[in-house]
């Protein structure tokens, strides 16, 4: 009976001393809030301390107002109030509706430093918000601001964790509030040293190197020896980033130059209107995009989808028509092609200049190929991961065609050897212009997967055309592979020398050392052997 | 044939050509110094400049037919070598320039003191004299297509192939030369000059010297490749062009009549650019620009390709042309002509103006002139190509 008695009575002070602390937090929190109707910097801040420290209910709901702007305050009653987005009132201290709006009523000011407080008290308190994505970005939020006041927050928050992603970041929180401490032991901070090492990013090393003057010296070297070790796990991710970023601009090459490379095998020359072609491409994807936001805005998702065919298709005629208008009257006279064909691009440009305006104009992406994820420290946007695969799948598909199907066939027979080919009744005219029409249809898909990462212009043309050549050059026009291999050897030699000698001096190399490779081979890496060429 | 290719080159047509260039060389000066701003002959300073500025693309244009015409090297990045030699003279112009630039220091132009720079960069020594100047007008293009011409010509690159590395060649010279801390000036290139030789730029008698001089050196260039083309090497030029391995078979070195012909001709580019720089007043980088060189190749084109005086009128020609359009209301449909051009004259026209003249002539000649033996040095512009 005693103990029952004795348990009630300790029951009882616990209930009081709860009711109590309620009491005092409600007091206090009240007490808080009069600190935001001085119109002071300071007293605001002192009061978003003390409503963070409160663990009132509504602790959150203010100072999430506050830094929205949307706390005020009447001087004169000394009440503060919160305003939602409809404009209506709300008692900060009780959550009622406040009724009519005081005569008086002000914005409780901010300035960077209290913003910095504010951040730092909202992840104090959402570091024990229901949704995990909230508490995980809390957790950020205090290792960004490493500020110790929200130490026991974060140790009774880890104490309840049960996510694991979350718990690991509440870890590395704590352990940079640890470093940055002055009254935390030596111990402590050397075994928070692993933590931050193992989370391993640029923050963590800005984290480590700058740590407080008082900072014992085995704390000191451990860290050093961690920054080490973060440094070159870095330096492996940044060369994987820029693998990612040749894959990308590869991708793009074989893209521009594959139309560039059946032209030249089939036909023996180089299209310098070919620039022009992805650009027509790119035009159609503006226009899809036009005529979908002008009569039937829900299908802009689609909008990409739809503008391949059609820049296909447009493109694809233009080329049939410049084959049959210009190139085939120069047959035999490659290089008089060439310079037809460039007075051909100047006038396509022109053209698109003075029907379309001189200036960039806006190509939209949709939904699907917007934004980027992350792996590991590798960004990987979607526009480039959807281009790359879209490369990929019209490489393949041209395999395809010319493997499996009776155009691409005659196709290769004429590349090999034309007067047998035509020997065997092949009629080599149609199959120029349809290749033509072919290689210039592939540029005009080029053109719309440029529109998404590139300024759509009457010039979009001229900055692919050197690098579409290399490509050509450096391939081979033997095989579709040597496009391939071409386009994305060059893109990532492209990419790997941009952070050593800058994109200029990159270009630069690429060109010498695509002068010297043709030493060697002059007809590209995968060239076409055999009598039947000239040499 | 009898006699020396020097003298050869000074048949009918050569000494008809050399004799209106000097009449022009010294009539147009003459037209604008002595004759009265009155006078219906007066020749206004802005058109010494400006035919002046032509016949220094007529030079260049030259160069081209050379190569091309008589070679079969087309090479679409000739404006590079005409590009560097404009800058070796904008160097020493801007030597030159000394304590009158807007930052009046005496050794730094103005571009480098606005970038921070304390001293003149190593390549910048020497220019302030004119003879360093002048040799390097001749000796870095000279030296830069010597040494590409013998990697791509060794590795037997022809054709389309080498038009497009040439490009490639030209673009990555622009974009070196635009940016800033390459040292010649950047994005603005080089500009505000104030004397040459201690002759002030700007005025009229300096204008009317270099009007001459570059007549003058059209006049000798045109000498030089007439004289070059009409003798044996110029008989190897016309067969490696029509047919190159058989030449190559025949037992001639082939790359290095292809070398030295390729070199000679970034020379007289670069000589081409040096004289065009001071009478322009500017040299920028979008002079390396791929375009420019096309441009000059059309050139040519238009005028008759294989025939030295053909290149000379495209030249001024289509430079006239180009003039008339840009500078009027028809702006924005010069593009539209230019593209025209090419494809015109490639289609309908592909002997070229002067080449088409002259084989109406051949066809009429043989009747009425007996032995129907071409003039010395004027070959068939029907190559095997």
């Amino acid at each position: 009976m005693r103990a029952l008695y004795g348990r009630l009575r300790a029951l009882a002070v616990a209930f009081g001393l709860l009711l109590a602390m309620a009491a005092a937090n409600a007091q206090s929190f009240d007490e808080a809030l009069t600190g935001f109707t001085a119109d002071s910097f300071s007293d605001t801040e002192n009061a978003i301390g003390a409503v963070a420290r409160s663990g009132n209910a509504r602790a959150a709901q203010v100072i999430a107002a506050l830094q929205d702007g949307r706390l005020f305050f009447d001087p004169d009653g000394k009440k503060v109030y919160i305003k939602d987005k409809d404009d209506r009132l709300t008692d900060a201290a009780t959550g009622e509706a406040a009724g009519a709006a005081p005569a008086d009523l002000r914005p409780v000011r901010l300035n960077n430093r209290l913003r910095r407080a504010v951040e730092a008290a909202l992840g104090g308190l959402s570091l024990f918000a229901e949704d995990a994505g909230r508490r995980f970005d809390a957790a950020q939020a205090v290792f960004r601001s490493r500020d110790q006041a929200a130490l026991p927050a974060l140790e009774s928050a880890l104490a309840k964790e049960t996510d694991p992603g979350v718990k690991t970041a509440l870890a590395e929180a704590r352990a940079a509030v640890v470093l940055n401490m002055s009254g935390a032991s030596e111990a402590d901070k050397l075994a928070a040293i692993p933590v931050i090492r193992a989370r391993g990013d640029q923050d963590s090393v800005a984290l480590l190197a700058g740590l407080p003057a008082d900072t014992p010296a085995a704390v000191t070297k451990a860290a050093n020896d961690a920054i080490a070790s973060i440094q070159s796990s870095l330096a492996v991710w940044s060369a994987l980033q820029n693998a990612w970023y040749g894959l990308s601009l590869g991708s793009v090459l074989l893209l521009a130059a594959i139309g560039l490379a059946i032209t030249f095998g089939v036909m023996g020359v180089i299209n310098m209107a070919h620039g022009e072609m992805v650009m027509l491409g790119a035009y159609t994807t503006f226009v899809v995009q036009e005529v979908i936001r002008a009569y039937n805005p829900g299908l802009f998702g689609y909008s990409v989808v739809i503008a391949v065919p059609l820049a296909f298709a447009v493109s694809g005629i233009v080329g049939v028509l410049v084959e049959q208008g210009i190139i085939r009257f120069l047959y035999g006279r490659p290089l008089e092609t060439l310079l037809a064909t460039w007075g051909l691009s100047l006038i396509l440009q022109q053209a698109v200049r003075t029907a379309f305006g001189p200036t960039n104009r806006d190509v939209g992406s949709p939904s699907w190929m917007s934004g980027a994820f992350d792996v590991g420290q590798l960004t990987i946007t979607y526009n480039r991961l959807w281009i790359i695969c879209f490369s990929v799948a019209v490489f393949v598909g041209l395999l395809g065609l010319l493997r499996f199907t009776r155009f691409g066939l005659e196709m290769r027979a004429v590349t090999q050897n034309r007067p047998m080919a035509a020997s065997m009744g092949i009629r080599t005219g149609r199959i120029d212009a349809l290749a033509f029409g072919l290689g210039s249809g592939i540029a005009g898909i080029a053109g719309v997967a440029l529109s998404q990462i590139d300024n759509v212009s009457p010039n979009l043309g001229q900055g692919y055309i050197i690098d579409s050549f290399m490509v050509v050059v450096f391939g081979g026009v033997g095989n579709l592979w040597g496009t391939l291999v071409g386009a994305f050897a060059l893109g990532i030699a492209n990419k790997f020398l941009e952070p050593y000698a800058g994109a200029v001096l990159g270009k630069i190399a690429i060109l010498v050392l695509i002068i010297l490779f043709i030493q060697k081979r002059p007809r590209g890496l995968f060239a076409l052997r055999g009598r039947a060429v000239e040499a | 044939m009898t006699g020396s290719p020097l003298i050869r080159a000074l048949d009918r047509v050569g000494v008809t050509f050399l004799v209106l260039l000097a009449i022009i060389a010294v009539a147009v000066p003459l037209g604008n110094l002595l004759v009265p701003p009155s006078s219906p002959l007066h020749v206004s300073l802005y058109f010494v400049s400006l035919f002046g500025k032509y016949v220094c693309y007529a030079i260049l244009a030259l160069a081209i037919d050379l190569i091309w015409g008589y070679c079969g090297i087309l090479s679409l990045g000739h404006g590079a070598f005409f590009a560097l030699g404009g800058y070796a003279m904008g160097m020493y112009l801007m030597r030159q320039i000394g304590t009158r630039g807007v930052y009046a220091n005496p050794i730094l132009p103005d571009f480098m003191v606005f970038l921070n720079w304390k001293e003149l960069p190593f390549y910048w020594h020497g220019f302030q004299y004119f003879g360093y100047a002048a040799l390097m007008v001749v000796l870095v293009p000279g030296l830069l297509a010597f040494v590409f011409g013998w990697f791509a010509f060794r590795s037997r690159v022809t054709g389309v192939y080498l038009s497009i590395i040439t490009q490639a060649l030209t673009f990555a010279l622009m974009l070196g030369f635009f940016r800033n801390n390459f040292g010649f000036g950047g994005n603005n290139g080089l500009t505000d000059f104030k004397d040459i030789l201690g002759f002030n730029v700007q005025s009229a008698e300096t204008r009317s010297a270099l009007f001459a001089i570059s007549v003058a050196m059209l006049g000798l260039g045109f000498y030089i490749c007439r004289a070059i083309v009409s003798s044996k090497l110029g008989k190897v030029l016309i067969a490696i062009r029509d047919a190159e391995n058989r030449v190559r078979f025949l037992g001639y070195r082939v790359e290095s009549y292809k070398l030295f012909v390729f070199t000679l001709s970034a020379c007289m580019a670069g000589i081409a650019g040096a004289l065009y720089v001071p009478q322009v007043g500017i040299i920028n980088p979008s002079e390396f620009a791929p375009g420019n060189s096309i441009e000059a190749v059309i050139w040519v084109a238009v005028g008759g390709r294989g025939t030295l005086i053909g290149a000379v009128l495209g030249a001024i020609l289509v430079n006239y042309a180009k003039t008339t359009f840009t500078s009027g209301p028809l702006a924005p449909y010069w593009l539209f002509v230019l593209g025209g051009l090419f494809i015109a004259v490639t289609l309908l026209l592909p002997r070229g103006i002067v080449g088409t003249v002259e084989h109406w002539w051949k066809g009429i000649g043989p009747k009425t002139r007996g032995n129907g033996v071409a003039p010395a040095g004027v070959a068939d512009p029907h190559p095997a190509e």
